[in-house]
């Protein structure tokens, strides 16, 4: 059966097969996606083909061309008709980001990294003190805020503060890094835990002396830039194919869309650009065995530094653009529960692989948002239908309510890290040089 | 002398209850004293009040809260402390076996009021039941964890079994969360009222205008933790298993080699860490009334943190270092607002155990009771 299915693989792999699949999946998954724009089958549909396009032996431009023509014309068109997909895929792109600069970290460097929200969290607060009327309230107290209030900076600032974003992440990382690094493997584990949670403390607790961060209530409404001409006339030109006119709201998520896009473009050559540079050997070098390192003459603290305030300017970014996107922050976003999110993103694409990391970072956010939601609307279905569960004869209907998987996202988290711990730890789509190193029987023992 | 050390009734009673009080005393005194100075300092700056006299009312109450709290951090600490001792690495989901015994043994309570044995029981009995349950369960827990998510990963990059942990503790928090909301609907657990335990003793202390108050509680609690740890320290220095024990911590080829069948014994201290950790939930349990699935986090991190700061894989060492920490946070919780005149309040009190963390691990990482069995990688 296995050599059946492998034959076929080898069959379709060859000639111009792996295009014919890579439009067929295309053209099906968009067409029932415009046709049912509700259906989780038909968006999964969608979203194998960048998967058919990474995986099977395409002409590198036909790869590309398809690419592009999904990202740029056919998400955006879609997402305009069912606005949820591009938040989805805004999502997958925010997480994306993260979890590459997260890779640089634990990936590349082999420095486990628990309080990686925090680095966003200091890129979202950044914006969302400076772009809201935060500043002007500083000496009110949380919740009364005066009515009249003037924003501080001018919308356009938001560009300068993506980058501002990238600057004082880094700087956190730099900050927290030079205390931390003389402490080994699984002590910094716990010391940056602590770190997240200090951040997470500070943006509850400080709103007083002085109201910086409005406390738990979080600060609300931050500014979004000012819309470029190009995107307003783009919007105007999709009309006839998403069947309105697109609303200034619907407008913002594709402009939000290829923002991330973009940073997400920045991230991957960065990244990639870093693994193969002498910055990231020398990582590959001190994961692999310190000692060795420094008789090699790697600089240890200054590259361990710089793995940190690398890894941490990618979510600085992603913090700005998420304040301006949501209009919004508040402590809960930055919980230590999103830092392990990414940390299974990581672990379940594989450690130190770009594609993988990207794959796992869509995955479990396809999973948290969309998946575990759709499940849960199919459980609360047969709860009121009369069905019964066929082999034990239970009727759903006296399911327990609480039985809502959407909820159970920890649990998800758990297990996904437990399984690919014991199982497969170099990752769904393993590095190339841990595959050319050892293996993946090797490792797993 | 020799023959006074010999002596088991010394070894394993006076000893370490001689040990238990130095320390809590010694700890107390030196807090006392440096909040008292600071207060001396720091005087001048506030007119409408006398920061001294302000400070001292409250000092009694501010140490039996922190020997309170701290025994229980130590009780945890013990458990990250052995583990890390044998495997050397961080048992994360320590935290969760311990917020299942505490759970566990409220739920028990809860049942005995159901079946309206609540009010007719010895108070003490349902505590010491609620315990042994707490202990079989946690115990219990711990090793079938240690089974299926750590031991196959035995001999693997150190970072492998560390994600291992984290990902058991994500999934045994939801895991018990699920199983508390399909069976009574929600997923926070009230300890029952029963007893009176809550109520006061009320020392009258010479020289002082109002009589010292000590919580039943607080004592029940301390008692309990000292007797615990007392059990503890025959195991481990009077026992055969506990030879074992040390044996595999020291060096495990060893010991293999030496007949000691090693994953036996790494089972053992999974089961009595365990255990002693589901004890140190029903104590906080007590101490806190209320738990949920997710309150073992804080907890289990702050007395990792203890493990950390006596010397981790040293025992003495984590029962000082949780005193310590319960004493400095009990103290940072009441005096912070009243030095920063209600600038920065109690809520900071759970990163103030990071910071020392922090600041234990940059200037001696070796904790305060030096020499351990760590870093030997």
């Amino acid at each position: 059966m296995n050599t059946f299915f492998s034959d076929l693989y080898k069959k379709a792999n060859t000639g111009f097969w792996p295009v014919v699949i890579a439009f067929a999946f295309l053209v099906v998954g968009t067409i029932s996606v415009y046709l049912n724009p509700r259906s989780l089958f038909a968006f999964l549909t969608l979203l194998t083909t960048p998967v058919i396009l990474y995986f099977m032996k395409i002409d590198t431009k036909v790869k590309v061309f398809i690419g592009l023509l999904l990202l740029i014309v056919i998400l955006p068109v879609l997402g305009i008709r069912n606005i949820f997909y591009l938040e989805v895929i805004f999502q997958m792109a925010v997480f994306s980001a993260l979890a590459l600069g997260l890779n640089i970290v634990i990936g590349m460097a082999g420095l486990l990294d628990l309080g990686y929200v925090a680095f966003y969290a200091v890129g979202a607060y950044a914006w969302a003190i400076f772009g809201s009327k935060q500043m002007s309230l500083l000496h009110s107290i949380p919740g009364a805020a005066p009515a009249n209030a003037e924003f501080f900076l001018d919308a356009r600032w938001f560009w300068l503060f993506i980058f501002l974003g990238v600057g004082l992440a880094a700087l956190m990382g730099i900050l927290l890094g030079l205390p931390v690094l003389r402490v080994k493997g699984d002590y910094l584990a716990i010391v940056t835990l602590g770190f997240g949670e200090v951040i997470r403390v500070l943006a509850l607790n400080l709103d007083k002396p002085l109201n910086l961060t409005n406390g738990p209530q979080g600060i609300t409404p931050i500014q979004r830039p000012p819309l470029p001409g190009v995107v307003q006339a783009l919007g105007n030109a999709l009309t006839p194919l998403v069947g309105h006119v697109p609303t200034e709201a619907e407008i913002y998520n594709v402009f939000f869309y290829f923002l991330a896009l973009i940073i997400i473009g920045i991230a991957i050559v960065v990244a990639t650009r870093l693994e193969d540079s002498r910055i990231g050997r020398a990582w590959t070098a001190i994961r692999e065995d310190e000692t060795a390192a420094i008789a090699m003459g790697i600089p240890l603290v200054k590259m361990k530094l710089a793995a940190f305030a690398a890894g941490a300017s990618f979510a600085g970014a992603m913090g700005a653009v998420y304040a301006a996107n949501r209009t919004f922050v508040s402590p809960e976003t930055f919980s230590f529960q999103v830092s392990i999110g990414v940390l299974t993103m990581v672990i379940l694409g594989g450690l130190g692989s770009i594609p993988g990391v990207i794959f796992g970072a869509s995955a479990v956010t396809l999973l948290n948002i969309q998946i575990l939601q759709n499940f849960s609307l199919y459980l609360s279905d047969l709860r009121q239908s009369d069905a019964v569960i066929p082999i034990i004869n239970f009727p759903w209907k006296n399911l327990s309510n609480q039985l809502d998987p959407a909820k159970y996202q920890k649990l998800v988290f758990g297990l996904i890290l437990i399984l690919m711990m014991i199982f497969r730890p170099s990752g769904l789509i393993p590095a190339a040089r841990r595959q050319r190193e050892l293996g993946d029987e090797k490792e797993a023992e | 002398m020799k023959q006074i050390a010999a002596n088991p009734v010394y070894k394993f009673l006076l000893f370490p209850v001689g040990q238990i009080i130095l320390f809590a005393l010694g700890a107390s005194v030196i807090l006392s004293l440096v909040t008292v100075l600071l207060a001396y300092l720091f005087k001048s700056n506030f007119i409408d009040f006398d920061l001294v006299e302000r400070i001292m009312l409250i000092l009694p109450q501010v140490i039996i809260n922190g020997l309170t709290i701290g025994f229980v951090y130590s009780t945890i600490a013990l458990g990250y402390t052995m583990v890390y001792g044998v495997l050397e690495f961080i048992n994360f989901s320590h935290s969760e076996i311990f917020m299942v015994g505490g759970i566990v043994g409220i739920q028990l309570m809860a049942y005995f009021e159901h079946t309206g044995a609540l009010a007719t029981m010895n108070e003490y009995l349902v505590i010491a039941l609620a315990i042994v349950l707490a202990l079989i369960v946690s115990g219990s827990l711990a090793v079938i964890v240690e089974r299926t998510a750590y031991k196959p990963l035995r001999g693997a990059p150190k970072l492998v079994p560390l994600i291992s942990a984290i990902g058991m503790s994500f999934f045994l928090q939801d895991l018990v969360r699920l199983i508390l909301s399909l069976t009574t609907g929600e997923f926070n657990v009230i300890l029952p009222k029963f007893g009176t335990y809550d109520e006061f003793w009320k020392l009258a202390v010479p020289g002082m205008e109002d009589p010292l108050r000590i919580q039943i509680k607080s004592a029940l609690i301390v008692g309990i933790a000292i007797l615990m740890l007392v059990i503890l320290n025959f195991l481990v220095n009077g026992t055969k298993v506990g030879k074992a024990i040390r044996a595999v911590a020291q060096d495990r080829p060893s010991a293999s080699l030496m007949g000691i069948n090693v994953n036996q014994i790494i089972s053992i201290t999974f089961l009595i860490g365990g255990a002693l950790g589901g004890a140190a939930g029903v104590l906080f349990a007590l101490k806190a009334t209320k738990l949920d699935p997710f309150s073992g986090f804080f907890p289990g991190l702050k007395a990792f943190t203890s493990a950390v700061l006596g010397g981790i894989g040293n025992l003495t060492g984590a029962l000082l270092g949780g005193l310590v920490l319960g004493l400095l946070e009990s103290f940072a919780a009441s005096y912070l607002g009243i030095f920063t005149n209600g600038a920065f309040g109690a809520e900071y009190k759970d990163i103030f155990a990071f910071a020392i963390l922090i600041v234990v691990l940059i200037f001696r990482p070796s904790g305060l009771l030096g020499q351990t069995v760590g870093q030997k990688a």
